[in-house]
């Protein structure tokens, strides 16, 4: 099969790059661009933790094709905090321990932060059910809801 | 002496006894010891069996010190996660 | 070992919050997991997997793969070195098959080439035949005497004669006079339950990166629980010495026990070794699901006899587990758990290990433990329903203290499952008003706890910074408890630390992250470690000051004059003693080894609160509270964590996750959206109680947290499912469709 060549945006930045038509938009990032923060835990789509924006819409990485990146602008972990500056979901993670090993971290703030675009002052219930396609198996969630909801109450005030 | 609880799968190989009296000072003279007088546990010593002294586990430390009035149970060797 | 156990004193550091170092390497993506690195001239491997259950390899044809343009080493178990341990022999040939396949998905052979595309079209061009055998992946149908033979020659000396091969180890503990005890009963319930295998379900599946020299050399980077052990294990399947093969440990996304052996780090070294290059291989999820290490499945029965005022008589379980394919001695833990939060005068168990065609059971939180503790828990409930009394009081009355004699044989010393027990009974959970159709069940949960073999470098810089080497993977936030108690030993500010993982060559032998011990152990050989760097700054104290060793001591991060004899000198901070270090003796370190003991055992209650939608059979959890005894909680939000993501855990088992066999004795659901691990949206928040009953053991009184709290929620939801419904349940997990099926019943 013939390789595909790509001009994007990712997380601000122009950005080229050649891959195979069947290869996925993780494996793009991980592989071709050493964009690690995109996790592969399942590549099926059923973890989450391989979250990224494809334009304004909150995406898995791994049901995305490369070659579907053309034109369009990406958003990864790498891309969320601003410079130095921690984003406040960032930030509040770390001040509420929401996390223990990690892995499930990037896909989760990513998710959070398009939910908090959207919608900045959502329930608790509605943080749940949009972190719901977010595996996380070390927290027991709790202090993930507690972060989200710390950080949209800052963002809010700010 | 010490009085030694062995657990209750190894009793077929002690006669049934449940307590035994050994000559031991250490946990690894009390393993020589059972292996030798009993050479039926002896299988199980060399995979491997942890001490539990007056209520404290001890995983495989040989020179443990076993006092005469010390409360001693064998236990199998322990795995977590 | 003695210990100058402190008295309860009033820590500075110890008990707060600070961040986690890690923190914002993980917050950003920048932290690196085993998949995330890669070397010059790397090559991907992948694996070539049994189709079948069970069968003999009769070939392995690997010409065609070899001669693949691309394809730079193949492997079979041929490639590695015959083991005359058992222990070793069993993960070796878990590793890679040979003679038999004897599970679905069971390695038999390995492809490392320049793409992974190149790699996946090798195996398909690899010809294996076989002859496939009778399967059996039920561990009753696996212990009758016509069941098909997984492995032969297996059986311990503890087995007796007649029974099926597969029946590898039987084991018993107890004591007391059972029929006397029953005999004193005023009921006695007897139920027979069972529970299937599971998945630690980390979200990182394994990952490994391998490169061996052309002199024998070879460094490995893996996410692992114990970059020591994959050392030991490593090296004697690919012949090495321990020095010649570093392994470093990535940050790992999570182990729970799953990550505590090795499954394809021995072959990305075989590959390495052969093509002269680096290997990188990474499982898929299906993969992680067929080929990694789930948990044993079991059967079980327990009869316990109770007086009509609560006092349990007599109590006995027979456990029947099985830990796949290969022997497997989880069943002596479950068993001697089982009974464990009870004072009984009268209490037997007895276990059996046998072999089905399923893969080689890994550790998950605290093995063996769970399965047995949710029947004796059940049966438990079951009495107080039946006899009209109150579950925790009924525990509160037979449960183990200081002083009784455990089930498992040692005498207690001071543990806290009464202050648990207790503080369940006077929380406003236990009294909170239940709606029809909602159901409350408790459990006690009980865990060993570890100590282990463990060195820790402490390493005064100049500038007045510490710099801790350790060797256990962080998977709980353990890097900040120990900093905390460096800085708490130390007298100096947490921020002015910092604590690494070493890799295998630059540090003493460490024992696997695992046994919920690198708070208790690793925590106390810092503490020994921070007292030999103190003794050692106080002695170049002294000779700055022209005085006696012995006439300096060491008090908030200065060392000073013991008295007003000793000479007037104002205190020399450990900044100021390390500024001029070089100039009075040469750098500052403190070390401490040692294979550690007196890890404290760890109690649990969980309450919980279900409501069960009787027209689909699905269980909504409405209020969760965990209850656990830490000793001394270092980091009490990483207590909390581990209180929470175990509860969680542990709902999971207990409602949706099972392995799926087909008729084939092939895994049906090896992916996250067949094998059904709790979301955010079913979960209400997970609220945590820290109870501090100290271990004696530990200068600080920690006691290991990070696997009870698995423990006590399969119990807690099946009593409080069973009563929702009114129907007891007796099989794990209690997924809507055997809710349905319970409910048509009654």
């Amino acid at each position: 099969m013939k390789s595909i060549h790509v001009s994007t945006t990712i997380n601000g930045d122009a950005a080229e790059f050649i891959c195979a038509p069947d290869e996925s938009l993780l494996d793009v990032l991980r592989n071709r661009l050493g964009l690690t923060g995109a996790k592969e835990g399942c590549g099926t789509g059923d973890c989450g933790a391989c979250s990224v924006m494809l334009d304004d819409r909150l995406v898995c990485a791994c049901l995305v094709l490369g070659a579907e990146a053309e034109g369009a602008t990406v958003g990864t972990i790498e891309g969320v905090a601003n410079g130095d500056t921690l984003h406040p979901l960032q930030q509040s993670f770390i001040d509420h321990a929401a996390l223990q090993c990690g892995i499930c971290t990037p896909g989760i703030i990513v998710a959070a932060k398009a939910l908090l675009e959207k919608n900045p002052d959502p329930t608790d219930t509605e943080v749940r059910y949009w972190l719901a396609g977010n595996l996380c198996r070390c927290t027991g969630y709790d202090k993930i809801i507690h972060a989200v909801q710390d950080a949209a109450q800052k963002m809010r005030s700010a | 002496m010490v009085a030694v609880t062995i657990w209750g799968s190894l009793r077929q190989f002690t006669d049934g006894k449940g307590q035994l009296e050994v000559d031991a000072r250490t946990f690894k003279e009390l393993l020589d010891r059972l292996s030798q007088d009993y050479p039926g546990l002896k299988p199980q010593i060399d995979r491997g069996v942890s001490l539990a002294l007056d209520g404290r586990i001890y995983r495989e430390a040989w020179f443990t010190e076993i006092g005469p009035k010390s409360e001693v149970v064998l236990m199998p060797y322990m795995a977590g996660g | 070992m003695a210990f100058d156990n402190a008295p309860k004193r009033v820590f500075k550091v110890v008990g707060t919050r600070p961040p986690r170092p890690d923190g914002v390497d993980k917050v950003t993506g920048r932290a690196l997991y085993g998949a995330d690195v890669s070397a010059p001239g790397m090559l991907m491997a992948h694996i070539l997997r049994s189709p079948h259950a069970h069968a003999a390899i009769v070939s392995i044809d690997t010409s065609a793969a070899e001669a693949l343009p691309g394809v730079k080493a193949v492997v079979t178990a041929a490639d590695f070195a015959p083991q005359d341990d058992d222990f070793l022999r069993d993960v070796q040939d878990n590793c890679m098959a040979r003679d038999k396949v004897l599970y679905d998905g069971h390695a038999l052979a390995a492809v490392a080439a320049t793409t992974p595309a190149i790699a996946k079209a090798a195996l398909r061009l690899i010809k294996a035949t076989y002859n496939a055998l009778p399967h059996v992946t039920d561990v009753d149908a696996a212990m009758r005497a016509d069941a098909p033979v997984v492995q032969e020659g297996r059986s311990l000396e503890t087995v007796p004669d007649g029974m099926s091969p597969n029946v590898t180890s039987h084991c018993e503990f107890g004591h007391g006079d059972l029929a006397a005890g029953f005999a004193a009963a005023d009921l006695i319930v007897e139920r027979s339950f069972t529970t299937a295998a599971t998945h630690q379900g980390y979200i990182e599946p394994h990952a490994c990166l391998a490169s061996m020299t052309p002199d024998g050399k070879a460094d490995l980077w893996c996410c692992t629980q114990g970059q020591f052990n994959v050392r030991t294990l490593c090296a004697a399947m690919l012949g090495m010495e321990a020095s010649q093969l570093r392994v470093t440990a990535s940050e790992i996304g999570g182990g729970f026990g799953g990550k505590t052996t090795v499954f394809i780090e021995p072959v990305a070294l075989a590959l390495s070794r052969k093509s002269g290059r680096p290997v990188k291989i990474v499982m898929s999820r299906d993969e992680v699901f067929k080929a990694t290490g789930p948990t044993v499945s079991s059967s079980i029965d327990v009869k316990i006899g109770m007086t009509s005022d609560g006092r349990i008589t007599a109590a006995e379980a027979h456990l029947r587990y099985s830990g796949g394919a290969f022997p497997c001695g989880t069943v002596d833990m479950g068993a001697q758990a089982a009974f464990a939060a009870y004072d009984l005068s009268a209490v037997r168990t007895l276990g059996w290990n046998a072999l089905t065609n399923r893969p080689k059971e890994a550790a998950y939180r605290a093995p063996g433990a769970p399965q047995a503790i949710y029947a004796v828990e059940s049966v438990v409930d079951e009495l107080c329903q039946k006899l009209g009394l109150d579950p925790l009081d009924v525990r509160l009355k037979n449960a183990a203290r200081k002083g009784t004699k455990s089930s498992y044989g040692p005498t207690f010393d001071d543990i806290g499952l009464v202050a648990t027990l207790e503080a369940a009974m006077a929380h406003p959970h236990y009294t909170a008003p239940l709606a029809s159709g909602q159901g409350r069940g408790l459990s006690a949960g009980f865990w060993f706890n570890f100590g282990g073999n463990t060195c820790v470098s402490l390493n005064v810089n100049t500038d007045g910074t510490v710099g801790i080497t350790e060797g256990n993977p962080d998977i709980g936030g353990s890097r900040a408890a120990i900093s905390q108690m460096a800085a708490e030993e130390l007298g100096i500010s947490y921020d002015k630390i910092r604590t690494i993982i070493a890799d295998t060559s630059s540090l003493g032998h460490n024992d696997v992250t695992d046994g919920s011990r690198v708070t208790f152990s690793v925590g106390l050989a810092t503490i020994k470690a921070a007292q030999d760097a103190v003794a050692k700054m106080c002695s170049r104290a002294a000779r700055i000051w022209g005085i006696d060793e012995d006439a300096v001591i060491w008090h908030d991060g200065a060392a000073m004059p013991a008295g007003p004899n000793a000479g007037k000198f104002p205190p020399m901070t450990l900044a100021e003693i390390a500024a001029v270090s070089f100039n009075t003796g040469g750098p500052i370190a403190g070390h401490y080894e040692f294979n550690a003991d007196g890890a404290g055992v760890s109690f649990g209650v969980h309450l919980v609160d279900v409501e069960v939608d009787r027209e689909t059979g699905a269980t909504k959890v409405l209020r969760y509270t965990v209850f656990q005894d830490a000793g001394k909680a270092v980091h009490p939000s990483y207590v909390e964590g581990q209180m929470q993501g175990g509860a969680v855990q542990g709902i999971g088992w207990a409602l949706n996750e099972e392995y799926i066999y087909g008729a084939d004795g092939r895994l049906q659901n090896a992916g996250f959206l067949d094998y059904r691990v709790p979301v955010a949206s079913d979960l209400p928040p997970i609220e945590t109680v820290i109870l501090e009953i100290p271990n004696p053991g530990h200068p600080y009184g920690v006691r290991g947290v990070g696997e009870t709290p698995i423990v006590p929620p399969l119990a807690a939801l099946s009593n409080a499912v069973s009563r929702a419904i009114g129907t007891r349940l007796n099989a794990l997990p209690m997924s809507p469709p055997r809710i349905l099926k319970a409910l048509s019943k009654g």
